[in-house]
Parts: structure tokens; C-alpha cells; sequence
């Protein structure tokens, strides 16, 4: 067990490795009831949210949901987070674990007259059943999701119970992340292992978690961004709408984008053994241009992964630099980013709204 | 001497065949470091001492050094290791040992036997 924002997580079930694989070979269910869950409503709800975010929530269809960053007026990421939006006036927000306070506070001190905002955090709970198979091991007594597209969501019932269903996930891979109330979650949570048991279903922990997020090149919060570094920087300005009106942020933003930015996150993979770790130095033609932001092991792909952030002109792929690992320099090489493309994407053609 | 296995404060493990020392790190050390990814380890022929870091253990949550229980001269170490160091977790005791050691002089006299160690285990893992 480790401790996580607050919340004591495991690390591992049984082991990193079986778990990640069967993630990517089948799938493998999550509990991420730590994540924050925020539900802000009223008339003004989404005018004042379009103030807060980056990204566009003006086109976004009840029954569907969008990735975005917070940022500060200097354009610094408070988090990343998704927005669903239930009804045209009711916004779920999911935040980081490590965030939920520090984002209520924020979220509140700019809350105008005739919004709400409660913290659901607990009353309701979070799993993701995430993997290639997910779609097919919905345990008895579940709605049918065929029509669910990728980021879009909806309630129905899972082996049973009241669920809210979201397509979505952390891993690259399809499946859905079930809002579940916390007194009957543990009962989903069973059925589900005990249907997919046969097929390869495992409960998969934090280790797992990681290694299929980076794969998937999907940024951790604390780790790949901060407070200090810009969604350009973090290779997300897609998340960035500049045209959509006033945000916090936007005018340091705009600058960022015009002038290009400083540094930014790249991928990189190494030789089996030589694992880059968080704030390994990174040097190009021995001269030190960043620091390892998230490495591991991948044991999908048979090699250490890893983002770093970089200064100065973009490495092209293919370009060789150097990690330090264990106090020495280990070669490592610049790679296209996803690692790995999962079935995520191609689950379903999202439905056109 | 006999071929049970004699344990270190540091969780590493040894059994004793004449003057052959067979190495390996606990159960409980495996537990610890989570799935193990590589191995670094000496060639055969080098000369350790005892408590020397040996080379390393890299899990996918951390590296760790190796220290030899035993001053000797390494005759072997376990090549399979290099493809499968999942070895050293599903089978520790076993086809996960690490070294083959040929000892100069005893072994150390504050090696631990099975009940002692337990106790240094059940100690760590609070």
C-alpha cells in the first residue's frame, strides 16, 4: 500500500507486470474512487467553467465529456482534468486526488451568484474497467454500451446497480470508468471479477495504472506538469482554445503559443535495465537539457519508457541522447509519442452530436 | 555445515555446501522491490568482501544495491536472470538465486538462522 494524495492505494494486487498485461490483453478493473469528484450546477454553470478552463465546453452535448486544464493567470496548469456534462446547466468534474482541495478553493473563489459546487467524492465511488475486452466482460445485468461512444457517457446498470457509464480512461485502451454509489460499488466490483476471473480479468493497482498511462503518453499531474509548466510546454495546447472567449490564463497563453515554448515533453525509451527515473538529468551532445518527468518499465513493450522536459529547439525522432541512471549516463533515444496506440480510439466511431 | 539457509539483516540468504556459497535475496526483499526488471551483476572470477555491493537489483519501483553475505571468490551467476529476473520473485529460493560464491575463511558470525530472521522481516514490514 502507498500513499496517494491522501488515500492508501495499492501498488499492486498480485503483480505489476500480470496486471499491466492484462490490461492490454484483456482487461483489468481499477478502483480510482481517490480522483476528485466536483458537480457544479446552476444557471450560470457553464460561462463560469468556460472562465476556468482551457478547453471549449460550449460545444459539448449533454452525455458527453472533454479533457481539459485549469491554468493560473500566468498560464501555469493548476490541473488537468475531465468535464462531463450531465444537463445543459450540470457539469461533473473530475480532478486529480492530490488537487481536489487546492481546485475546490480555486473553483470556489471564483464561483459567481446562482452556481453550486459540491465535493461527491465520497458518496459516490470510481472504478474503471479498462482493456480490450472491457466492452465484452460487462458482468450480467449490465446496460448495453454499444452506443456509447469514445468520451461520451450515460446512466444505465452495471451487474445490476445504478451506474453512471463513461467511455473514457487513463490507460489507451477502450472500457469505461462506472460512477457508482459507494454503498453498493463493492458489489459491481465483485461481479465483475468473478465474471471476468475465467477470461483474465484481474484487479490492477497503481503500478499498472502508470506503466499503461505512459504508454498511452497521457501526462500525470505532479510528475509530467505543475504549477511551473504551461499546457504548450506539456504538450497540450489542443486543450487550449484561445477563440472561445476569456479564461484565466489566456492572455499568458496566447504569448506562449506566439512566441513558442521554452521547453517541451518528449518521449524517450531506453535499453532493458536502465530505468529513467523522475528527475533523472537529461543531456544532448553532453550538454544538460532537462530532467525526466515519468519513467518505468514497460513490460507490454519490452523496454524503460519515458517523458522528459527539454529546453531549447525540439529533438526530431530518432535522435540520440543520454539519462543518467544509477549515477551514470545511459543512451536513450527521442520516439514518437503514444508508446501505445491501445484499442481506446477505435472501440467506436464517435457518434456525431 | 549443513544446506540450510542462513540469513543476513540486509535480506540476503545463503546455503552452504563445503566451501560453495550459493546467494540469493529473501522472500520478503522480493516482496519488497516488487516485480524485479534487471540485474546487474559481476562476472565470474571477482574477489568480494563481505557486506561489498556486488551490483544491482532494478525493480520497476526502485534500484537497489546488492551486498555480498560473504567474503569469497564468485565461481558462477545465475545467466538465466538476464532473460527472465522475474526468477528472483516467483521463485526466490530456487531457480532466482543470484550467486555462486567460493568462500575465503567461515562465514560471518552474525548470520541469522530462520526464526531470526522472521523476526527482522516481520520487523520491516511494519
Amino acid at each position: 500500500m502507498v500513499d496517494f494524495g491522501g488515500w492508501e492505494l495499492p501498488q499492486q494486487y498480485t503483480s505489476i507486470r500480470d496486471e499491466h498485461l492484462a490490461v492490454r490483453k484483456t482487461a483489468g478493473l481499477f478502483d480510482i474512487s481517490h480522483m476528485g469528484r466536483l458537480v457544479v450546477e446552476g444557471a450560470g454553470a457553464e460561462s463560469y467553467l468556460q472562465g476556468l478552463f482551457t478547453n471549449d465546453l460550449s460545444p459539448l452535448a449533454p452525455g458527453h465529456a472533454i479533457y481539459t486544464l485549469m491554468c493560473k493567470d500566468d498560464g501555469g496548469a493548476i490541473d488537468d482534468l475531465v468535464v462531463y456534462r450531465e444537463a445543459a446547466n450540470r457539469f461533473l468534474v473530475v480532478v486529480n486526488a492530490s488537487n481536489r482541495e487546492k481546485d475546490s478553493a480555486w473553483m470556489r473563489k471564483h464561483i459567481p451568484a446562482g452556481v453550486s459546487m459540491n465535493d461527491h467524492t465520497k458518496d459516490m465511488s470510481l472504478i474503471a474497467f479498462q482493456g480490450p475486452r472491457a466492452h465484452a466482460l460487462l458482468p450480467q445485468g449490465s446496460s448495453a454500451t454499444d452506443d456509447i461512444p469514445y468520451f461520451a457517457f450515460r446512466p444505465g446498470k452495471v451487474a445490476g446497480v445504478p451506474a453512471l457509464i463513461s467511455r473514457t480512461g487513463y490507460t489507451g485502451e477502450d472500457g469505461f470508468e462506472l460512477f457508482i454509489e459507494s454503498e453498493r460499488v463493492g458489489e459491481v466490483w465483485d461481479a465483475i471479477l468473478a465474471e471476468g476471473k475465467t477470461e483474465g480479468v484481474l484487479p490492477a493497482g497503481l503500478g499498472a495504472r502508470d506503466a499503461t498511462r505512459l504508454e498511452a503518453a497521457l501526462r500525470l499531474y505532479g510528475n509530467d506538469m505543475d504549477e511551473t509548466v504551461n499546457p504548450y510546454e506539456a504538450g497540450l495546447g489542443w486543450t487550449v482554445k484561445l477563440g472561445k472567449g476569456d479564461f484565466i490564463g489566456r492572455d499568458a497563453l496566447a504569448k506562449v503559443k506566439e512566441d513558442g515554448p521554452r521547453r517541451r515533453l518528449i518521449g524517450l525509451e531506453t535499453e532493458a535495465g536502465n530505468i529513467p527515473r523522475h528527475g533523472a538529468a537529461v543531456s544532448h551532445e553532453r550538454r544538460r537539457i532537462g530532467l525526466v518527468t515519468s519513467g518505468t518499465h514497460s513490460f507490454f513493450l519490452g523496454h524503460p519508457i519515458a517523458f522528459a522536459m527539454v529546453e531549447g529547439p525540439s529533438l526530431r525522432v530518432g535522435e540520440k541522447v543520454t539519462i543518467e541512471v544509477r549515477g551514470r549516463e545511459a543512451p536513450a533515444e527521442v520516439v514518437k509519442l503514444p508508446f501505445y496506440r491501445g484499442s481506446a480510439r477505435s472501440a467506436v466511431t464517435p457518434a456525431k452530436s | 555445515m549443513s544446506n540450510q539457509r542462513r540469513y543476513t539483516k540486509t535480506h540476503e540468504w545463503v546455503t552452504v555446501d563445503g566451501k560453495n556459497v550459493t546467494v540469493g535475496i529473501t522472500d520478503f526483499a522480493q516482496s519488497q522491490l516488487g516485480d524485479v526488471v534487471f540485474l546487474e551483476l559481476p562476472s565470474p572470477g571477482r574477489k568480494l568482501a563481505v557486506r561489498e555491493s556486488f551490483g544491482v537489483i532494478e525493480s520497476v519501483k526502485a534500484a537497489s544495491d546488492l551486498y555480498s553475505p560473504v567474503a569469497g571468490r564468485v565461481t558462477a551467476v545465475n545467466d538465466k536472470l538476464t532473460s527472465k529476473p522475474e526468477l528472483i520473485n516467483s521463485d526466490p529460493y530456487g531457480d532466482g538465486w543470484i550467486l555462486k560464491v567460493e568462500l575465503t575463511g567461515d562465514l560471518p558470525g552474525d548470520m541469522l538462522d530462520e526464526a531470526e530472521y522472521k523476526k527482522v522481516a516481520e520487523a520491516g514490514a511494519q
